[in-house]
């Protein structure tokens, strides 16, 4: 018995000892805001973490973002197996400030809780540097909105269901050449303000399909700096609150991912994520956005 | 007409076969790169995950060996004639996870010499997809 746990607790030291420190810097992406590894705004085909071929990962994530009107705050988590799977889990808090006070509702938090797992098909984004085939991987994200006394609007007139599933396909590539990183990542969704707003509309059920794109240059081992885009639908545009009074925009954002060990990474970035709710405001939401990620 | 399209599709085909030592002298012809497989030997005994793997190495033979591949990698005047890589790691069970220690090895090696991290790339560019021969899947 006490032969069996101590050779039990060394075979653990030496999984802790090997778990997740088999990828190359940062090649296991950042967190993004649903939790997912990617940029910040899109998820890639990359898993999280540092857990290379037969390695568990696991990351912890705590985001902030800043706009004019709004602030957003989220953080989560990600278990990472074999550069094969991901499972991630976040919890959003939006707060609408003092927008909402129009409707009764001043100081109204939205929040969101998402799980999400991550399955790599093919390729190898890193090592795979004489091919131009991407790693590919397909993913799923379950998101259920908390939209707290917005919720019987929400429900109601406006039609959104509390609870959708996202669908997406993310190719990844590592230019190692030119040190350039591409990701192109399809969503199929029906979300609306990335499921903060609930899922679909009274008006527009459909799954829209919306393509992300994101750039990312490797300046130095632990430094790159990037640009990301990110199409959404737009369910809410026509509702009982009239056309365009909820309309919504793509995102964009530019950013600067920092690691500087394989334990730690910061991003820091510009974020615009367009018109939220343009009846009530009608600026575009542009911001600062700031990430820190822990990785074992 | 046809002609006008297809001339500068055959120079764009051409172009790789063209020789391109811009990488060799990027790291200072084969005297830099022996710089760097000198540092590079030195660090991999001393490797926590790997370097078991590097005890009973020649430092020399196997620094003048890696500088020859890496050297023709590059496009300068050298020819590899040490062992295939295939052969090499045969029946070793190496991961991706030992393959990615060894580039970090390196990449610490390029850094101490001063390579420009572009040039660094690039040459891990080319040693990358040895992986394939390497790592057992």
């Amino acid at each position: 018995m006490k032969t069996a746990s101590l050779l039990l607790a060394s075979l653990l030291a030496t999984a802790a000892a090997q778990a997740g420190s088999g990828k190359l810097l940062l090649t296991g992406g950042v967190s993004t805001l649903d939790g997912a590894a990617g940029g910040g705004l899109s998820p890639w085909a990359l898993t999280g973490s540092y857990a290379a071929q037969g390695e568990w990962g696991a990351t912890a994530f705590a985001t902030g973002a800043k706009t004019s009107g709004y602030g957003l705050r989220g953080a989560g988590a990600a278990l990472a197996w074999d550069e094969r799977l991901e499972f991630s889990i976040a919890r959003q808090r939006f707060d609408t400030e003092n927008n909402l006070a129009p409707l009764g509702l001043p100081g109204l938090q939205l929040k969101q809780t998402i799980v999400g797992a991550k399955w790599r098909l093919a390729g190898d984004a890193v090592l795979d540097a004489d091919r131009w085939q991407p790693q590919i991987a397909l993913g799923l994200l379950h998101k259920r909105a908390d939209p707290g006394a917005f919720g019987p609007t929400l429900t109601g007139p406006l039609g959104a269901r509390r609870s959708g599933t996202e669908l997406y396909l993310a190719a990844t590539k590592l230019w190692l050449n030119h040190s350039l990183l591409t990701n192109l990542t399809l969503r199929a969704s029906r979300a609306n303000q990335n499921g903060l707003l609930g899922f679909g509309g009274a008006q527009d059920q459909r799954w829209r399909l919306s393509p992300e794109l994101s750039l990312a240059l490797l300046l130095a081992p632990q430094l790159a700096v990037g640009v990301e885009a990110r199409a959404k639908p737009d369910a809410l545009n026509r509702s009982v609150l009239g056309t365009g009074a909820l309309k919504e925009d793509d995102w964009f954002d530019a950013f600067i991912a920092f690691t500087p060990n394989k334990h730690l990474s910061f991003t820091a970035a510009a974020v615009d994520l367009g018109r939220i709710a343009p009846a009530l405001n009608p600026r575009r939401q542009r911001g600062a956005y700031l990430s820190v990620q822990l990785a074992f | 007409m046809l002609k006008t399209i297809l001339l500068p599709l055959l120079l764009l085909l051409a172009l790789p076969a063209q020789a391109d030592d811009s990488l060799y002298s990027a790291w200072g012809e084969k005297a830099g790169i022996r710089a760097v497989m000198d540092d590079f030997v030195q660090r991999l005994p001393k490797h926590e995950r790997i370097g078991r793997r590097f005890q009973a190495a020649d430092p020399d033979h196997f620094a003048s060996q890696l500088t020859e591949q890496l050297c023709e990698l590059a496009g300068g005047p050298c020819s590899y004639q040490g062992p295939d890589m295939k052969l090499a790691h045969e029946g070793m069970t190496l991961k991706s996870g030992d393959f990615n220690a060894l580039v970090e090895v390196l990449q610490a090696a390029m850094a101490a010499r001063g390579i420009p991290f572009a040039a660094q790339n690039r040459m891990l560019a080319k040693l990358a997809p040895m992986h394939r021969d390497i790592v057992t899947r």
